[in-house]
């Protein structure tokens, strides 16, 4: 079958696909922009530069730095102990790990407000110990740490059963001890896929808005997101503010999929 | 960045924020559309002397109050509505003679639900009777979620009361078509005004004439006018020391100088240049070209209280039930 000549069919699906794309991804992306820059870069960076803006994009960077890792760490574990491993409720426990990804991020923020709130059920005993965990910096890395806690997982479950444990089996009969196995034959098999994981969970943390808006009390230059300050500004009729502080959300996402693009090129083992 | 750094693994390493023998800063937890008021009331603050960093949490006034009762360690709360404090009064947060700490019944400037019509007045809106009219679309935000709806609610039923010599059935019917006329009920007073003004949507907006009033300055004065009803509803806006946080963080000198400020001269000039009428009388009359004359009625004249308009008008099954039938 030659590719020379495509038929009219393809053509108007793949011309169908390139408008679709346009409208509804390259359009808003570009208005972002567009509207951030209306009233000329001075503006746009003074923008930026307020304190509260500013303070907004440090603590959502703070807030990946440290979900990242532990959430790397967790999905590593819980991927090697359901795949390596043969145990009662091991099911139990795969289909445990999606719940996060199931439950809508506010019904996930009202949950921790239920436990640790002042009204809830472990907060009264928590701040008689005199820790406050609700509407602080806590609260919003325990959230996110939930609601991104099966990407890791998610992308390492299906990669290690397809592997198999012929290689570990190998290298522990050839005498590695047990870490030696999980340093030089486990990780370089998978670290592709904790990478493209730990994408996803980065783009997840930076975005969250639903779960973070209920714990954080909303406290400008103290507990306010980039997400929540976005939209703040926008409720304040300053829309270029707002889209001025989209704009940096959106360049983070934008280096986030350049980043994933570079690495699938890179890994290939999609 | 350093220092965000060094507070946010304090207050990990610690689990809270780091207890200082003398804080300098308290927390305002605040109503949605307040942050312009006391961004400017807080400047005028430190340009006062005074050096106690201010910090804001802003969303709607009932949300907040349910934060504080939850945990969030606001040293003064700045609301738009008495039940709200009443809460925290139940609570435990908030002494319940709080009312009569501060001046005025701790209400530092007040409001009233007015309309904002579009430039021309094309639907000729002059008073309430005009927004059931038929053709009239309205937008004013739910008030079963929003404070803000509470009084237009308030202020519309007090208008007909009067209009038709308290006949309850016709004052059901204005209020049932009054409702009827509004095409979607937002859940806060800030999202109202964005439905008006950014999608377009309505031909008037009832909301505080603070925000009428500020709405013009922020977007045109050429796009929009304001129309002040024959009568309206007496909104106050009520402060409170939240006593369980300020005894906790031993704050309550600087928190209350802080309120004290609201009701200085200097605090109430600061709420009149941003439209919120002022309890002081001297500085309303040095303002009295941006605010019209209106009467308006108190919770207590037209309806005898707060808990009795609770109990018959906001409790499921109440007279606000009766009339909101396409909630």
């Amino acid at each position: 079958m030659t590719r020379a000549t495509r038929s009219t069919a393809e053509m108007i699906f793949i011309t169908l696909a390139f408008v679709f794309a346009g409208a509804l991804l390259v359009v808003p992306l570009a208005v972002i922009f567009a509207f951030a820059l209306r009233e000329g870069l001075g503006v746009y960076l003074a923008n930026i530069a307020e304190p509260a803006t500013l303070h907004a994009i440090g603590l959502t960077i703070f807030t990946a730095i440290i979900v990242v890792p532990i959430n790397i760490v967790i999905g590593v574990c819980i991927a090697w102990l359901v795949t390596r491993f043969r145990f009662p409720g091991r099911q139990v426990l795969i289909t445990l790990i999606e719940l996060p990804a199931a439950v809508s991020p506010i019904v996930a923020g009202t949950v921790y407000l239920f436990l640790y709130g002042g009204q809830g059920l472990l907060g009264p005993a928590l701040q008689g110990a005199g820790i406050q965990l609700m509407f602080t910096v806590t609260a919003i890395i325990l959230v996110s740490l939930f609601v991104t806690a099966p990407f890791v997982a998610r992308e390492l479950i299906p990669l290690m059963q397809q592997q198999g444990t012929e290689d570990e089996e190998a290298a522990l009969s050839l005498g590695a001890n047990g870490w030696q196995m999980f340093w030089f034959v486990t990780l370089p098999n998978i670290r592709w896929a904790i990478l493209y994981g730990a994408i996803l969970t980065n783009a997840r943390v930076m975005g969250e808005f639903g779960a973070v808006s209920v714990v954080s009390g909303s406290i400008r230059g103290q507990t306010n997101t980039l997400p929540l300050q976005i939209s703040q500004l926008f409720n304040d009729f300053n829309v270029t503010g707002s889209f001025a502080a989209a704009s940096t959300l959106a360049l983070m996402a934008v280096l986030t999929l350049i980043l994933k693009s570079t690495l699938e090129a890179k890994g290939g083992w999609r | 960045m350093n220092k965000l750094l060094a507070t946010a693994v304090a207050a990990i390493a610690l689990g809270t924020s780091p207890v200082f023998a003398q804080p300098t800063d308290i927390l305002n937890a605040s109503y949605d559309i307040a942050r312009e008021l006391f961004e400017a009331e807080n400047a005028a603050f430190a340009a006062s002397g005074a050096t106690t960093t201010i910090n804001q949490s802003h969303a709607g006034s009932s949300a907040q109050a349910r934060a504080v009762l939850e945990g969030l360690a606001a040293d003064v709360v700045t609301f738009n509505q008495v039940t709200d404090i009443d809460k925290l009064v139940e609570g435990g947060f908030v002494s319940d003679d709080w009312a009569s700490e501060f001046p005025n019944n701790a209400a530092p400037f007040y409001s009233f639900p007015s309309f904002l019509v579009r430039a021309g007045n094309p639907k000729g809106i002059a008073d309430w009777g005009d927004l059931a009219a038929e053709g009239v679309q309205v937008i004013f935000p739910n008030p079963k979620t929003s404070g803000n709806g509470r009084y237009t609610y308030l202020a519309a039923r007090a208008w007909a009361t009067e209009e038709y010599a308290g006949d309850e059935a016709k004052v059901e019917e204005f209020l049932t078509k009054l409702f009827a006329n509004v095409p979607v009920f937002e859940t806060g007073g800030r999202a109202a005004t964005t439905a008006f003004t950014e999608r377009q949507l309505g031909d008037v907006l009832v909301t505080f004439e603070a925000e009428v009033l500020g709405v013009r300055k922020q977007l045109g004065a050429d796009k929009y006018d304001s129309v002040v009803p024959s009568v309206s509803f007496l909104s106050e806006f009520p402060v409170a020391l939240v006593d369980k946080v300020v005894d906790a963080r031993g704050s309550r000198d600087i928190a209350k100088a802080y309120l004290d400020f609201l009701f200085t001269p200097e605090g109430q000039e600061v709420a009149a240049a941003n439209f919120h009428r002022p309890s002081d009388d001297a500085v309303l009359a040095a303002h009295a070209a941006d605010f019209p004359e209106i009467r308006l009625v108190t919770v207590d004249e037209a309806y005898g209280g707060w808990d009795k308009v609770s109990a018959e008008h906001f409790a499921d099954g109440g007279l606000l039930d009766k009339v909101f039938v396409n909630q």
